[in-house]
């Protein structure tokens, strides 16, 4: 890999874009296309440029893959989660109007905390299935 | 001029598709297939449906590819020559795409206000989750909170699918890694290299807890 400069330099300069990137798409997914399926993608994306160009162990040490299955798990935890609180405050599942004094606001509260869920176990799975894929060794026959 | 957008995507669509048919390489054929969902998310843009094209744009052309160029690192970019004739095969793809041109009959033609989509439920999405939910993007208002459950169980398919991906990824003809314990550990691969590396971690134990170390420490503390 030491002899594609152009590569290293170009991903280097290209990957703290892409993870901008998936968060605008993230919170800008009120106002105009994207959401938290979207970001994750992005977001996986970027630590997938940095795997294919610095290599997996590399990657590794930035994000280890502990970290990836604990997010992939936490996302979903968090969007039931926020089911639950909204349980709690005396609404039905998953009905963030409780979420707030101001129904509206909790809808916006309620949305903004199930789309991170989601962010998260997207950003984890695509992540943790690269691992998978590209840990594995190739089995010669 | 939409119209031509159209008919050139579907063009270019469908040389794609052929390509990838006649491809025996593999790599090139994740290649194309990654453009043919690039085409795809560009349909998507022209019947307005933004957000399904971002996704595809996404997820398919760009993290599905990924994971097949990664799979073809494991098994090779050679197709096998086919040990059957594909007369059969070929029948029952012409039959299927006959039943599925025939059920496109049926349906009401694209973008009519009179379909019955458009008569259920997305009038009131349309008209008041201004008011209900305050986002101006209807499509997130629908996805997070109308319909918040669907979205709920579709996190969990995606982390459902993950957990199948590493269960089978984790059994048969072992590379040098497993998960167990919640953890990746290291593993030999063969019994040559279990001999060497038993060998070292033994050496390694039995320096780590000698005795004389502990002793020599005692004595230092």
């Amino acid at each position: 890999m030491d002899d594609r400069v152009i590569l290293r330099v170009g991903a280097k300069i290209l990957i703290p874009f892409i993870l901008l990137f998936a968060l605008y798409v993230q919170f800008h997914g009120d106002y105009g296309p994207g959401g938290g399926f979207q970001a994750g993608v992005i977001f996986a994306a970027g630590f997938v440029l940095y795997a294919l160009i610095y290599g997996l162990e590399n990657v590794k040490k930035v994000l280890p893959p502990q970290a990836v299955y604990i997010c992939s798990a936490l996302g979903v935890l968090l969007y039931a989660g926020v089911g639950y609180v909204t349980m709690a405050l005396g609404g039905n599942f998953l009905d963030y109007g409780v979420l707030a004094h101001d129904p509206e606001h909790g809808q916006h509260y309620g949305i903004l905390l199930v789309e991170l869920g989601v962010l998260i176990t997207v950003f984890g799975v695509m992540v943790a299935v690269f691992y998978a894929f590209a840990g594995r060794r190739r089995v010669d026959t | 001029m939409v119209e031509f957008v159209d008919i050139a995507l579907l063009v270019l669509l469908g040389i794609t598709a052929f390509s990838i048919i006649r491809q025996k390489n593999l790599f090139a054929a994740v290649m194309l297939a990654g453009i043919y969902s690039l085409l795809s998310a560009g349909l998507f843009v022209v019947m307005d449906a933004v957000d399904v094209a971002f996704t595809e744009a996404a997820v398919g052309a760009g993290i599905s590819t990924i994971l097949m160029l990664g799979t073809l690192a494991l098994v090779g970019h050679s197709e096998h020559q086919p040990q059957h004739r594909p007369i059969l095969p070929l029948f029952v793809v012409i039959l299927t795409g006959a039943v599925l041109v025939y059920g496109t009959l049926d349906i009401p033609p694209f973008g009519d206000a009179s379909n019955p989509a458009h008569h259920h439920v997305a009038p009131h999405y349309l008209e008041e989750s201004e008011h209900e939910i305050g986002i101006p993007n209807v499509v997130t208002s629908v996805l997070a909170s109308y319909r918040g459950y669907d979205t709920m169980g579709e996190t969990t398919v995606i982390f459902a699918a993950l957990v199948g991906v590493l269960l089978l990824l984790s059994l048969g003809p072992r590379p040098r890694r497993v998960f167990s314990n919640g953890r990746w550990i290291t593993v030999a691969a063969s019994e040559k290299d279990a001999s060497e590396g038993g060998a070292e971690e033994a050496q390694e134990d039995t320096l780590q807890i000698s005795p004389e170390e502990k002793t020599l420490g005692d004595t230092n503390g």
